[in-house]
């Protein structure tokens, strides 16, 4: 039994060595991607080119605008001279967002009543308009509270003085800069690792059907678990390696702090890689070709990808698409993977997430075994 | 059941959703026996095949190979044969000898047996020499021996071959022919489908097999014997078309049939119809340029037996 294991999974490894687009596949695009995220993934908005319309001209519709200048968030493209100019320059996509101060806005203040400062942001590119209305909003807040102090200091000292205040301290745990690498790294591994495992193990398997060697193999007294078997551990291998690879980068490069056990990390990886791994075996047994075999894969990876919580929050998601999440392996490895490299949790707060994932890799490796062995009748 | 067979096939079914690709086939395989499946594309031939291998569940009837149920012991049954699938698949990507290796493992060969194997391996496909080479930069005859290397390492006592010389060249061919033929002087069973009429000759017997039912059996010479009843004779004319509308009413002539740029007519008596049709055809407008007894091909009878003309592919 294992004689005939091992002979199909040396010839596995025979066929990669030898295959110089595998072997490209499977060091270089993860590698690449690693790079592409930790350095132009973010999630910080910064230098936002905005236009300006100040139909006010007074002393405190300046003073609101030079905040926009001073805070880097912002780069001031272009004064506008009339409400024309903003179609045409949001509509050219030269500008995410305007502001615009309607005249009379000193006057409003200064009677103390409410003055408007109004924002028109490009929706198309929905991410970025929010967290920019967001600084939008943080300045102008500011900006409010120090008018108004200072009114009060000037005509009624002794009361301003009484004016309570409150004032946001963060403390960001784990990541005290908010730093977008430290964020995205560990995501970044465990989409990469889906994906590849997920595609090689359908493909390896649909290829050997494709071309026929399936066939030869089935008429040998082979039993479908050895066939599986050697089939699946040379990924699996290859799947633990990239991780090794990835992480190594994440770590090393990027210096995103390691702070957990890494054995809690790796036991998390192998149930991880034995649910893909099922995955990619349940898609071989569904295509008869390797086209089928990248449409049914890619039919899986990019729903697994958003549901993940890799970068849409899953709290935020509607109920049944919550409820879908629990059924995504990636979903429980990228909290183990965050929670390994970042918060340096162990076992004790990582369990549930283990064990979801033990249950679910038993499930779809015994619905891929299942059907594998179908398949083979 | 007697041990003199190695293949029984007893009243074998094979049905695709409503379609019957196999109907109540039956026929047995003596020890050392080369036994052909002959009948065109679609016949049934390669559904056959795969349920001799256990690759196809039967939907009724028996199959036995050495004595094993092939749908109760099918592990055994797979100890004992080899088996080449059309494509005759081998890693193209893996060298001469990487192949070998990876099929004798799969059958359990190793050690001084394995070394053994693949040097008989390699001298029987005439590839000595060439055991670093990339599969897949081989020309075909050499892969199609190479494959049939494989399927053999195990020393398998018999050998199911569907279609095995599809796509080679006649030298290779025959090359090819001459291996099974030693094999079967080895006493291993060999049971191969074609559609060349050519290559079923090399048999020693034959099934002849059309939309999914068995149509005869017997050897080559027994079923060109037993097929035609009456005389065989070549006829050209031209045109084609006309002169077979023609002869096919003369009262003599049993049958009629367009065999590439001739027609080949079953008649009574040879003499009667040698004097007879020319004149016939004249009268009509047919210019007779030869007419003369033949003796019958695989073509013939398989024609006769199934009653009707088909494409059978290559027929040289």
């Amino acid at each position: 039994m294992l004689g005939r294991i091992w002979r199909i999974i040396v010839k596995e490894f025979i066929q990669l060595r030898r295959d110089r687009y595998a072997r490209f596949q499977l060091i270089f695009p993860p590698i690449i991607q690693m790079l592409v995220f930790g350095y132009a993934a973010t999630f910080e908005v910064n230098r936002v080119p905005i236009a300006v319309l100040d139909l006010d001209h007074s002393q405190e519709s300046r003073a609101l605008l030079a905040r926009f200048t001073f805070t880097g968030r912002f780069n001031v493209a272009d004064i506008m001279r009339d409400d024309r100019d903003i179609p045409r320059l949001i509509g050219r996509s030269d500008i995410p967002m305007a502001l615009k101060i309607e005249p009379g806005f000193a006057e409003l203040l200064r009677k103390g009543q409410t003055a408007h400062l109004q924002v028109i942001v490009d929706g198309t590119d929905s991410n970025t308009a929010l967290i920019a209305v967001g600084y939008v909003n943080q300045i102008a807040t500011t900006f409010a509270q120090d008018y108004a102090r200072d009114r009060l200091d000037r005509l009624m000292p002794a009361t301003a003085a009484m004016v309570p205040r409150v004032t946001l301290e963060q403390r960001p745990w784990y990541n005290p800069d908010l730093n977008s690498q430290w964020f995205f790294v560990p995501g970044v591994i465990g989409s990469i690792t889906m994906i590849l495992v997920v595609v090689l193990t359908a493909f390896a398997i649909v290829r050997e059907r494709e071309i026929g060697t399936l066939e030869q193999i089935m008429v040998t007294p082979i039993r479908p678990v050895e066939l599986m078997l050697g089939k699946t551990v040379p990924f699996f291998l290859v799947g633990l390696g990239d991780v090794i690879l990835v992480a190594g980068v994440g770590a090393f490069w990027f210096s995103v702090p390691f702070r957990g056990n890494p054995l809690v990390l790796l036991l998390g990886t192998v149930l991880f890689l034995l649910s893909t791994l099922s995955v990619g075996l349940l898609i071989s047994t569904l295509c008869s070709t390797q086209q089928q075999a990248f449409a049914s894969a890619f039919f899986f990876l990019n729903p697994a990808f958003t549901l993940s919580g890799f970068n849409f929050p899953i709290t935020s998601m509607p109920r049944a698409m919550r409820l879908i999440t629990y059924l995504n392996p990636l979903r429980y490895y990228l909290i183990i993977l965050r929670g390994t490299f970042l918060k340096g949790v162990g076992l004790g707060v990582l369990w549930p997430h283990m064990a979801a994932l033990a249950v679910l890799a038993f499930a779809l490796l015994t619905m891929g075994v299942l059907r594998f062995r179908k398949s083979l009748d | 059941m007697s041990e003199a067979f190695s293949i029984v096939v007893d009243e074998l079914v094979k049905r695709f959703r409503r379609f019957t690709a196999v109907n109540r086939i039956s026929f047995s395989v003596a020890r050392g026996e080369i036994f052909g499946l002959l009948g065109p594309n679609g016949s049934g031939k390669s559904t056959t095949i795969r349920m001799l291998c256990g690759l196809l569940t039967p939907t009724a009837g028996r199959v036995s190979v050495v004595g094993f149920d092939v749908a109760r012991d099918p592990e055994e049954v797979r100890q004992h044969i080899g088996y080449m699938s059309q494509k005759f698949s081998l890693y193209n990507d893996l060298r001469v000898v990487e192949n070998l290796e990876f099929f004798a493992g799969l059958y359990g060969v190793k050690g001084a047996q394995l070394t053994e194997r693949i040097a008989w391996a390699l001298e029987m496909a005439g590839l000595n020499g060439g055991e670093e080479l990339i599969t897949g930069d081989l020309a075909g005859g050499w892969k199609q021996r190479l494959a049939l290397g494989c399927a053999v390492m195990h020393r398998p006592r018999v050998l199911l071959l569907d279609e095995p010389t599809a796509g080679v060249d006649p030298l290779s061919r025959r090359l090819f022919w001459e291996l099974i033929h030693q094999m079967s002087a080895d006493g291993v069973t060999v049971l191969v489908t074609t559609h060349y009429m050519d290559e079923a000759e090399y048999c020693n017997r034959l099934a002849l097999i059309e939309a999914g039912r068995l149509v005869a059996t017997g050897s080559p010479s027994e079923l060109k014997r037993g097929a035609i009843r009456g005389d065989l004779l070549l006829v050209e004319c031209a045109p084609l078309g006309r002169g077979l509308e023609i002869i096919k009413r003369q009262p003599g002539v049993l049958d009629a049939a367009v065999f590439g740029a001739a027609l080949h007519v079953v008649v009574g008596a040879a003499d009667r119809a040698r004097a007879e049709l020319p004149a016939a055809l004249a009268s009509a407008g047919v210019a007779t340029s030869r007419i003369e007894p033949i003796a019958p091909s695989l073509e013939d009878a398989f024609v006769a037996l199934a009653g009707k003309r088909h494409d059978l592919g290559a027929t040289q």
